[in-house]
């Protein structure tokens, strides 16, 4: 009873008409964003199987049940079974223990990436579309060489560069993936800046960085992130071939890609050493879909209907 | 006289995530072939009218209504096809802003070209391009070989309005439904648009929905004029006997406006009074409570 | 001091475009508003009306001729301090508040970038002189009415405290009987303030009620200057300003019996 009242009692003051604090107005509005969110059910699944990706990448030592590197040849290439849930490869390493394992590497090589390239996009997006002229014409132009060449094999001529490893693979993957982010912070910076709510901070004395920062950032932030989000399974894929290619992470690391790379000698007689880990990129790359396909529909005001 | 459109006890309510909204609440009124007013503010419900009339409400409104008959013609039981071919053939719509009406990638003479075509009135080659430049001219389109080349961002906002109003009339329809038609546009194309729209009226005999938030405008175009207030129609009058509406309302919205010719220290402001709400309504300067 | 001016105008243009294309959008405007006084800027669309608003406001930065304001000469590229001279009310209250920030934010922005301090008290005193109730410090804009966004435009106009007040057709997206409070709320805030008004509008009955001159322009020119008498006598010099006066009065309808 006093649990039932007290929940009452929070949705009353997230759902306040009169908030007390900035802190509760944000909270609110964040309460009935979820609320939204949480009707589209195809956009929850997603959600759960990045939280899951999360979960088990958090907890990997501890729920796999074997050690990811330790090779055992005498039961090499064993079929799934009662011991070995999704069998073993062929150095008799545990498939599922690697792939749990595996999903770290992963979530590490997103995070990186999207650390690394959706700042950068937003930045020299914003930046060119609010000044226009010269600075316009010079961004995007370098914008415009970065997307004209395909991801992998850009990637791949950093890669070969640099040396292959995992920092250089995600290197190479951010300085192919901000352009895309770039185009999109730039094409609403455009309408943006427009507005009148940014002429009206330009005559109270703002400066140009103040109301990029400020004023624009926040407002291109949400196509952004959905961009992002909607990119991350070309970023796992493309990782993954990295990875195949044995330009990415190197033996032993349980890399995903790098799994499917040796598997395919055995794909014929032992199959799931090849396709359990494709599954696993399958999985992650459809749940970052469907997330993504949810938070544009939450977050894009173009697509809400009137 | 029999009458054109009835609409007896209109009710639409629309579907939000915190319940149904009512947005008109038991709206009844008969057109003839006359020029009927629906006047109220934002929010009023009046855009609504118009649209459960045409039925262009989307999924989410439920429209019910005790009767809702053009012509004899229920049109809440009409199939699909039935009503597109009502609308546009019978009933058509002219919005505010025509260049969110017309087609963006075509030159206008060639959309109106088309439109006489799919109503059978077409011709070819030079016969059609006549009929388009003699349409054009109708609406007092001075140079309408220019016209009929531009596209419609190419056109002045009255000089669109002229050009939509002209698609409109193609199909000799016999009711027109113009929601906020002349406001975007200048006052004194303003009353050009009305002057046209009024001559078609009268001319053609067809019955005209004008909806509006301009009360000046209503009062002087139309010959009856609906004031709504929270989808209701809280005063029923004669466009010429608005000045002496009775309804609070309807009275504080007159005195709130600013006068050219009457000055005023300070403008007299509208209390809202929850009472308007279900409280008694005015038809024709009589109280009616229902 | 009642007749010194606060703004001129002298031989203003503006021209949009570079060489044969170039559109003359204001072409040679010329006008003096005196400390205080509500001046009226008049026109149809395109006649350039909104092009003199937004040069003196400093959004429009390519213009010829000379102007001044509070008595300095106006920058080409305005420095921060000039703004606390001169504000504007825009048209769309729905689009010109910023949709992310609250009340209070959007108020506090001018505060910080001036660095001026006690904002809370600032908003609290900006709200209640506009008729807000400070709850609405931390609403969004969307949970407000045009009404009420169009008060809070006008608070963070007046929080810096500017000599003069830019308002562009500050009325035309509202209802009737919101348009009333709003031109109530200006009439007293600029008895109040001793602000300087140049109002730009459509609407000559608005114009008449807020001014005392009002300048007619027509295709960038100014047509012609006439005092508020004069146009609500309809006794103007051009056949334009007799043309909008009577598109504007031909419509109006007779004042409504007098009731208790």
């Amino acid at each position: 009873m006093s649990e039932t009242l007290s929940t009452a009692g929070w949705r009353a003051w997230l759902l306040s008409e009169r908030p007390q604090s900035a802190l509760q107005a944000r909270l609110g509005q964040a309460w009935l964003s979820w609320n939204a969110f949480q009707r589209n059910r195809l956009a929850m699944l997603g959600l759960a199987l990045i939280l899951l990706l999360v979960l088990v990448a958090a907890f990997a030592p501890w729920i796999s049940p074997y050690e990811p590197n330790v090779q055992n040849l005498r039961l090499r290439l064993q079929p799934p079974g009662a011991a070995h849930w999704l069998g073993t490869d062929e150095l008799g390493r545990d498939i599922l223990s690697r792939i749990i394992h595996g999903a770290r590497i992963t979530l590490y090589i997103v995070t990186l990436v999207v650390v690394i390239a959706a700042p950068i996009g937003l930045l020299v997006g914003t930046v060119a579309g609010y000044f226009g002229g010269w600075v316009d014409a010079v961004l995007m132009r370098l914008t415009d060489i970065f997307l004209a060449f395909p991801r992998l094999i850009l990637a791949l001529a950093f890669v070969a560069a640099l040396g292959p490893g995992i920092d250089n693979a995600v290197i190479a993957i951010a300085i192919t993936a901000w352009p895309a982010y770039a185009r999109v912070a730039r094409a609403e910076t455009l309408t943006l800046r427009r507005s009148d709510f940014i002429a009206a901070v330009r005559i109270q004395g703002a400066g140009a960085f103040r109301i990029i920062g400020r004023h624009i950032m926040p407002l291109c932030l949400p196509s952004v992130i959905v961009r992002v989000t909607l990119d991350m399974a070309g970023i796992i894929l493309t990782a993954a071939g990295l990875g195949f290619l044995g330009l990415g992470a190197q033996p032993p690391a349980p890399e995903w890609g790098a799994m499917i790379s040796t598997g395919r000698a055995y794909l014929l007689d032992q199959w799931w050493v090849a396709t359990i880990p494709g599954l696993a990129i399958c999985l992650v790359s459809l749940g970052f879909n469907l997330l993504g396909d949810g938070l544009r529909d939450l977050l894009d005001p173009k697509r809400r209907g009137g | 006289m029999a009458a054109l459109l009835n609409v007896d006890n209109l009710q639409v309510a629309f579907r939000g995530p915190r319940g149904e909204v009512p947005a008109v609440r038991g709206v009844s009124f008969s057109l003839g072939r006359e020029k009927l007013g629906i006047v109220g503010e934002s929010g009023s419900g009046k855009s609504t009218i118009g649209r459960a009339i045409l039925r262009l409400l989307p999924d989410s409104a439920r429209v019910t209504a005790d009767r809702l008959t053009f012509e004899g013609q229920d049109l809440l039981g009409l199939s699909p096809r039935a009503l597109r071919n009502l609308r546009g053939r019978h009933i058509t719509m002219v919005m505010q802003d025509p260049r969110y009406s017309l087609n963006p990638v075509l030159p206008v003479g060639d959309q109106i070209a088309e439109t006489l075509r799919v109503h059978g009135a077409g011709g070819r080659g030079r016969e059609l391009y006549r009929k388009v430049l003699d349409i054009l001219e109708a609406v007092q389109i001075r140079d309408p070989e220019r016209v009929y080349r531009a596209y419609p961002h190419e056109l002045s906002g009255g000089m669109g309005q002229r050009a939509m109003i002209a698609m409109m009339l193609i199909a000799d329809p016999r009711l027109l439904i113009a929601d906020e038609p002349t406001s975007a546009l200048d006052v004194t194309v303003r009353r050009q648009i009305l002057s046209i729209l009024d001559d078609l009226v009268s001319r053609r005999g067809m019955g005209l929905i004008l909806i509006s938030h301009d009360l000046n405008l209503v009062a002087g175009f139309c010959d009856r004029v609906l004031i709504l207030y929270a989808g209701r129609v809280v005063e029923e009058i004669e466009a010429r006997n608005l000045h002496a509406c009775r309804h609070p309302y309807s009275r504080g919205l007159l005195a709130s406006l600013p006068r050219l010719e009457q000055p005023v220290g300070e403008l007299a402001t509208l209390q809202r009074d929850p009472a308007w709400l279900d409280g008694p309504v005015y038809r024709f300067g009589e109280e009616v409570s229902r | 001091m009642t007749a010194s001016p606060m703004i001129v105008v002298d031989d203003l243009a503006v021209h949009f475009g570079e060489g044969r294309d170039s559109v003359r959008a204001v072409d040679g405007v010329s006008f003096q508003v005196h400390e205080g006084e509500s001046y009226g800027l008049v026109g149809e669309s395109g006649s350039g009306k909104s092009t003199v608003l937004r040069v003196l406001c400093g959004l429009q930065q390519q213009w010829q001729g000379r102007v001044t304001l509070a008595g300095a000469p106006l920058p080409k590229r305005p420095r921060r301090d000039f703004f606390l001279r001169v504000q504007m009310v825009f048209q769309d209250p729905y689009g010109s508040l910023h949709p992310r920030f609250t009340i209070d934010a959007t108020l506090s922005e001018p505060l910080a970038i001036h660095g001026i301090g006690e904002r809370r008290e600032r908003v609290h005193r900006a709200l209640e002189a506009v008729g807000l109730d400070p709850a609405f410090r931390f609403r969004f804009p969307h949970q407000l009415s045009g009404g009420q966004r169009q008060r809070v435009a006008i608070a963070r106009a007046l929080i810096l405290e500017p000599r003069v007040l830019l308002l562009d057709e500050p009325t035309s997206a509202l209802d009737v009987s919101v348009q009333a409070e709003i031109l109530n709320l200006l009439a007293r805030l600029r008895r109040e303030h001793g602000l300087t008004y140049l109002l730009v509008s459509h609407d000559l009955a608005v114009v008449a009620h807020l001014c005392s001159r009002i300048a007619v322009m027509q295709g960038g020119q100014l047509v012609e200057q006439l005092s508020v008498e004069d146009l609500r006598r309809g006794s103007a010099a051009t056949d334009y300003t007799r043309d909008l006066i009577a598109a504007s009065s031909g419509e109006i309808i007779a004042q409504p019996a007098q009731s208790t």
